[in-house]
C-alpha cells in the first residue's frame, strides 16, 4: 500500500536556464527518492515547475533534503521548496 | 493527485498574504504542584513547565520546516495561578516570587509568552485571588514573557463589580510602576467575562481547570489571506461575499488542524481545541480592518461596520467548524487596535472611536483590545469602561474582555509604541464625563434572567 506521509512535493520557481530540471533529478536518484509526477509551466520567463515525489526509500532525513535543495537551487539561482503533501491535500480536499 | 494551481495558490497564501498559525499553546496543569512550602510550590512549577514543554519549541520549528508553513508563537498557559498559589502565599510578594518562577521557566523552554497569573473571580473573591490581583502591577514589571488575566464576570454568575473596581486601580497602577520597562505591562493584562478554559491566544489564555493534564490547543490567523479573496468579489452579492469567506476559513483553518494534529503527535500531548480566529499583526495586509474595508468601508469604524463584522464573524465560523471536529477557544475575529495597521489607520484617521469599538465587541470574538488610553484616566472611569464590556459578554452570553492600557504622560493623538506583534497605537480619547459614583457601589451585579436555565 501506498505510503501517504511519505509523499513531498518540491516546487521550482525562478528565471527558466538550462539544467534545472537535470540537477534536481540527479540529487534526488543518488538519494533513492522517487519522483511521482512532474508539471511545469513558463510565465513571462518564470520557470515554476511541481515535482511529486515519494521519500518512502530516501537515504536522507527529509530536513537534510530539504537543505540540499535548498542549496543547489541557490547555486542555479532558483528558489527551491520542499513540504510535505499532506498540507495541500488539507487545504484542497475535503 | 494535487495539482500545480492549488499548490501554488497554498504557498502565495503563505508568502505572500501572511497565511501562518499564529500559535502552538501548551496548556499544562499545576495543580499537582501544589504544596505550602512557598520554596517547594515554585520548585515544582518550574520543574513540572521545564519537563512537560521540552520539546514543544523545537517540535514547532520542525513542523514549520517540513510544510513551509510560519508558526509565529509557542507558548505555554499554565493552571490560575490564584488556585495554584493559594496555599503558600500569605502576600502579594509571595505570588510575585510565583510569577518570576514562570518567567524563568518559560525562558528555559524558550516560549515568547506565558498566560496563566489568573485569578477567575465572576461572583467573588477568596483572600488569594485578591493578593493575586494586588500583585499584579509587580509581577507584570518585575517579569517580561508572564501574562496575567482575571474573569470578573460570567453569564452565570453576573459581575464582581468590586473585582471591576479593584481591576481599575490595579490597571492604572500597573501603567504607572511599568513606566521604566520597555513594555507598558498592561498590554499583558487581560479583564474577562465568560473567560474560555482553552484559550490559546495571549494576554489572555490560562489552563483551565476542567482540561486534562496537558494539552495543546492551536490559534490560526490570516486575514491577509481574507482579504485577497474578498478582492475577487468585488462589488458581488452578500450571498457570494460569505461563500467566500466561509471557503477561505476553511481553508486556513485545515493547516491549524494539521499543525495541531501533527504537533500533539510528535509530543505525545493530546489535542485539545483549534481556535479559528482571525487575528491580525502589525504587517501591512495582514488586518481584520482591511477585511472590513474590503467589504465595502471606507475605514473600520465607519457606519456600517458592525454589520460588515457581525457577517464576517459568523461566516468565518461557519466556514472554521467542518474544517475541524474541536473548535475553541475564542474563535471569531479579533479587532486589537495597536496590532492591526488597518485599525491604526482609522483610528488617526477619527473613524475610529473607544464607542465604537465597543458597539464592535457585541458582535465579534472579544472585546476592547490593546486600546492605549491617556495616562490620565481615573481608575474609576477604566473600572467604568471595563464595567460596560463585561455587560456585553454577560448579556449575550459571549466572552468579551478589556485590554486597556493607560499611557503615563500621554495624550489623545500621541502615538505610543508596544514593539513586535504588539505594535504601536493612537492613544484614543475617553469620555470624560464621571461614573465614581456607580463604580463605587460595593457588592456585584446579579446574574441575568436568561442563565436560568435549569
Amino acid at each position: 500500500m501506498e505510503n501517504q506521509n511519505s509523499k513531498t512535493i518540491i516546487t521550482v520557481l525562478g528565471h527558466d536556464t538550462v539544467g534545472i530540471i537535470a540537477k534536481v533529478c540527479t540529487y534526488l536518484a543518488d538519494n533513492g527518492i522517487n519522483v511521482l509526477d512532474i508539471s511545469q509551466t513558463i510565465v513571462s520567463g518564470y520557470f515554476n515547475m511541481m515535482m511529486i515525489v515519494d521519500m518512502a526509500g530516501a537515504k536522507v532525513p527529509f530536513s537534510e533534503c530539504a537543505a540540499a535543495l535548498d542549496e543547489i537551487g541557490a547555486q542555479i539561482g532558483v528558489a527551491i521548496k520542499c513540504q510535505k503533501e499532506e498540507i495541500f491535500e488539507r487545504m484542497h480536499r475535503i | 493527485m494535487i495539482n500545480i494551481w492549488e499548490v501554488e495558490e497554498t504557498n502565495k497564501m503563505i508568502e505572500q498574504e501572511n497565511l501562518d498559525v499564529r500559535t502552538i499553546t501548551l496548556g499544562i496543569s499545576l495543580l499537582d504542584c501544589i504544596d505550602s512550602d512557598l520554596g517547594q510550590l515554585n520548585k515544582n512549577i518550574y520543574e513540572k513547565i521545564t519537563s512537560t514543554a521540552k520539546n514543544l519549541v523545537a517540535v514547532g520549528e520542525e513542523i514549520e520546516k517540513e510544510y513551509c508553513i510560519p508558526i509565529v508563537n509557542k507558548r505555554i498557559s499554565v493552571t490560575p495561578i490564584a488556585l495554584v498559589g493559594g496555599a503558600a502565599c500569605k502576600c502579594s510578594e509571595d505570588f510575585v516570587t510565583i510569577a518570576k518562577t514562570l518567567d524563568r521557566a518559560a525562558k528555559r523552554v524558550g516560549v515568547n509568552f506565558l498566560g496563566g497569573y489568573t485569578a477567575l473571580v465572576s461572583k467573588g473573591m477568596t483572600k488569594s485571588d485578591e493578593l493575586l490581583i494586588r500583585s499584579i502591577p509587580q509581577a507584570l514589571t518585575e517579569t517580561d514573557v508572564v501574562c496575567s488575566s482575571v474573569n470578573v464576570g460570567s453569564t452565570k454568575t453576573g459581575i464582581d463589580m468590586d473585582a471591576v473596581r479593584l481591576m481599575g486601580e490595579m490597571i492604572s497602577e500597573t501603567a504607572k510602576v511599568s513606566e521604566k520597562k520597555s513594555l507598558n505591562g498592561c498590554a499583558k493584562l487581560v479583564v474577562f467575562c465568560n473567560a474560555p478554559d482553552d484559550n490559546p491566544f495571549m494576554a489572555g489564555a490560562f489552563h483551565g481547570v476542567t482540561e486534562e493534564d496537558a494539552i495543546i490547543n492551536v490559534g490560526v490567523s490570516g486575514p491577509g489571506v481574507m482579504r485577497r479573496a474578498l478582492t475577487a468579489v468585488r462589488g458581488e452579492s452578500f450571498g457570494v461575499l460569505c461563500e467566500t469567506i466561509k471557503k477561505t476559513a476553511f481553508k486556513i483553518t485545515r493547516v491549524g488542524q494539521l499543525v495541531a494534529q501533527e504537533a500533539s503527535k510528535r509530543l505525545g500531548i493530546p489535542f485539545g481545541i483549534i481556535d479559528l480566529s482571525l487575528a491580525p499583526t502589525p504587517a501591512i495586509g495582514d488586518s481584520v480592518a482591511d477585511v472590513l474595508q474590503e467589504i465595502g468601508l471606507e475605514y473600520a469604524g465607519a457606519p456600517g461596520t458592525t454589520a460588515a463584522l457581525a457577517l464576517l464573524n459568523d461566516q468565518v465560523k461557519k466556514g472554521g467548524v467542518m474544517a475541524s471536529s474541536y473548535v475553541g477557544g475564542l474563535s471569531g475575529a479579533f479587532i486589537p487596535v495597536s496590532e492591526d495597521q488597518g485599525m491604526i489607520n482609522a483610528a488617526q484617521a477619527g473613524a475610529l472611536s473607544i464607542e465604537k469599538l465597543e458597539a464592535m465587541t457585541c458582535v465579534c470574538s472579544v472585546g476592547l483590545d490593546m486600546i492605549a488610553i491617556p495616562g490620565d484616566t481615573k481608575p474609576a472611569t477604566i473600572a467604568g469602561i471595563i464595567a460596560d464590556e463585561m455587560a456585553i459578554g454577560m448579556i449575550n452570553q459571549k466572552t468579551t474582555a478589556a485590554r486597556l492600557i493607560p499611557c503615563p504622560g500621554k495624550t489623545v493623538g500621541d502615538m505610543v509604541e508596544f514593539g513586535g506583534l504588539l505594535g504601536y497605537a493612537p492613544v484614543m480619547a475617553v469620555n470624560p464625563f464621571s461614573c465614581d459614583t456607580f463604580v463605587n457601589r460595593s457588592g456585584r451585579i446579579p446574574a441575568p434572567i436568561h442563565s436560568f436555565k435549569n
